[in-house]
């Protein structure tokens, strides 16, 4: 797993008035990981996009999702679990509020732009083809309805769920970062048995109109929970375990296997390679609940990224990385932007064209307008810093030498 | 020979479908997106079937397996897979018999498919499903359920299964997130080794290429009537591979 975050790091600008221990710098690795997540799923999120083919979710059981829940987990508590220790439980909570409402109201922003692009396409789209598909808009015609169970977090807008699993998340976070701060191992079993609950139980969370949450955050709370648990020491514990060599055959034998299955799915004929018993052991590989299988494809990814890419991995400064390092530090402004560009995107490639180059270069464009809009809003951050100096650190918005939780 | 095999079902299809420039240019189009029809695993039923001389398919569907006015069911795909397999299989009887419900999920369908069975006692039961699911957001647990009852209801009437995904719709593509449910339905699909009919697929491989104008705005049939009819074609295809049955002519003339 990703090691504890060491002391100081000279690169990293600490503001002086922190506590006497140096306080602990922020891991690279973190953010760059994060601001890959964040564009493999703007890529997905494009849909039928030739450039989705290279992102993670085609050759294995995981996707970014998995990446970006974990290390937001991680980063969280690496946020909170300090507040909470230099200033107590109360403000700590409080900021973890502060930050979950700041996520709600990105999601109803969002979720305007995505109202307005189905009243649009059913105002000026007509073909008896697609008869059913536009039952899609049906909502529309009750729009008292639909306004509230979105404010309820009940609406599901394609593409929009991993907020409302985020928001749910870090609202519930701060007895559990109590707990982790005091009995790690005990907070973390427990994050296990809620998982094992909800799979024995069908703990869900109802939506609207049909169905359940996309993310099921008593299922997903294990891996946020997790990387929680690995930024407040867990790391460091398992640290002999995931540096082992047997580790490393595991993850590599797990990976190849999944790689294996996967390739069956897109070649049908040699699902019989896959046996009988292991298929029905294995399927549905269920990401609403966050398979188990998933979760072990994530663990194996993680075990091989930490062990070939140390945190002082000297091309973590190259600038060949800043770029994603960069979206990874606004990682919700970035995410919001993403969903709102694949919006975009897809527009363009229906209106004007559909070609191969189109998606190719409508995907590098999103790319780039991401690391640009990363960019100023660093550009901000810095300029903010500068005329506020007399102002109390400015860490109380969860944010962290450039990061955020 | 090809050629003229081209030209005798271009002819035909001028006087099946009235409109004889679209028609002669829609038939061959199928062809674009064949390669992504295989069938992994095989028809028995249909096979004996054919051998037997007397092919009955049932269709059961939503919106997306008929078309309203003024094209009309027999423009859509269970009639053209009905034409397309009697031509190619001269001397058997075929019939393709659609039990279409708009806007039906699979849970109110699956307790009506006895009823169809009975009376249809069809050699292969093609299902298409999952479309209203996914504009209703129905949790895709649930729907593989439903699957597997309706996938157990049908063998053990004794008839072969072909499950038909959804369409491929680039307008609501952004807001219907159909992937969990085509997934459903894939896994299921190998799980149980039935064959699937990649819809989705097809019908992008055709969006991408340009065979067809799947973006266009209109209150008119005709776009959706040649889909169909390759749907129809490219599904009669797969009936006969999955059969093992080599058709007697026009068999792949647009491939």
């Amino acid at each position: 797993m990703v090691e504890a975050p060491v002391l100081v790091d000279a690169a990293r600008p600490m503001r002086p008035a922190k506590a006497p221990d140096a306080a602990p710098v922020r891991d690279r690795r973190l953010d760059l990981f994060r601001g890959i997540a964040l564009w493999l799923i703007f890529l997905d999120h494009i849909p039928s996009n030739i450039v989705s083919w290279i992102t993670i979710r085609n050759y294995g059981f995981s996707d970014a999702t998995e990446i970006f829940v974990f290390i937001s987990g991680y980063t969280a508590a690496f946020v909170y679990g300090r507040a909470m220790r230099e200033r107590g439980v109360i403000i700590a909570s409080a900021r973890m509020l502060k930050r979950a409402w700041q996520i709600y109201v990105a999601h109803i922003f969002l979720f305007v732009i995505y109202m307005a692009e189905i009243a649009y396409v059913s105002a000026s789209f007509e073909n008896p083809l697609f008869n059913e598909e536009m039952g899609i808009f049906d909502f529309l015609k009750q729009p008292d309805v639909t306004l509230v169970q979105a404010l309820l977090l009940k609406f599901k807008p394609a593409n929009m769920d991993v907020l409302p699993l985020y928001i749910t998340l870090l609202a519930g976070f701060a007895p559990f970062i109590w707990l982790l701060l005091r009995l790690p191992t005990i907070a973390l079993i427990g994050s296990a048995v809620v998982y094992a609950l909800s799979w024995h139980y069908g703990w869900a969370l109802p939506s609207y109109p049909d169905g359940t949450w996309v993310f099921n955050p008593f299922a997903w709370q294990l891996l946020f929970g997790f990387g929680a648990w690995c930024a407040l020491g867990g790391a460091q514990r398992l640290s002999d375990v995931t540096r082992s060599n047997a580790a490393l055959a595991a993850a590599v034998l797990y990976l190849l296997f999944a790689f294996a299955v996967v390739m069956t799915w897109y070649f049908p004929r040699y699902g019989h390679l896959v046996p009988r018993w292991l298929a029905d052991w294995m399927y549905p590989i269920d990401k609403t609940n966050l398979d188990v299988l998933r979760f072990a494809h994530f663990l194996a990814l993680a075990i091989i990224t930490v062990r070939f890419i140390p945190q002082d991995w000297p091309l973590l400064k190259s600038p060949l990385f800043k770029p994603a390092i960069l979206c990874g530090q606004h990682s919700l402004e970035v995410f919001c932007l993403g969903v709102f560009l694949a919006f975009a995107a897809h527009f363009t490639l229906e209106q004007i064209s559909a070609r191969v180059a189109a998606q190719i270069a409508l995907s590098l464009l999103g790319i780039l307008l991401m690391v640009a809009a990363a960019a100023l809003m660093s550009w901000y951050k810095k300029i903010e810093g500068r005329s506020s100096g007399s102002r109390p650190p400015r860490d109380a918005d969860a944010d962290l030498a450039g990061g955020e939780a | 020979m090809r050629a003229i095999s081209k030209g005798l079902l271009a002819a035909v299809a001028v006087v099946l479908g009235g409109c004889g420039i679209v028609w002669a240019q829609g038939e061959p189009a199928c062809g674009t997106a064949s390669a992504l029809v295989s069938a992994d695993f095989s028809l028995p039923k249909v096979a004996a079937a054919i051998a037997g001389k007397k092919l009955t398919i049932t269709v059961i569907g939503t919106g997306s397996s008929t078309l309203g006015p003024p094209a009309g069911p027999e423009k859509a795909y269970p009639a053209r897979l009905e034409a397309a397999l009697a031509q190619k299989l001269p001397g058997v009887a075929v019939t393709v018999v659609p039990h279409v419900k708009m806007r039906e999920l699979s849970r109110e369908a699956v307790p009506q498919f006895p009823k169809f069975l009975q009376a249809d006692k069809p050699a292969l039961t093609i299902w298409q499903t999952g479309t209203v699911e996914a504009v209703r957001g129905v949790d895709p647990d649930t729907f593989r359920d439903w699957l597997d009852q309706g996938i157990d209801t049908i063998q053990a009437a004794k008839s072969d299964i072909v499950l038909m995904n959804m369409q491929y719709s680039p307008r609501t593509e952004m807001m219907i997130s159909l992937s969990p449910y085509s997934d459903a339905i894939r896994f299921v699909a190998l799980q149980r080794e039935i064959l699937l009919f990649d819809r989705f697929a097809i019908m992008r491989r055709w969006g991408e290429l340009n065979t067809f104008d799947l973006n266009e705005a209109t209150k008119k049939t005709d776009t959706a009537a040649r889909v169909h009819d390759c749907i129809g074609r490219l599904l009669s295809d797969l009936v006969l591979e999955g059969a093992g049955v080599q058709a007697s002519s026009g068999n792949n003339s647009h491939k």
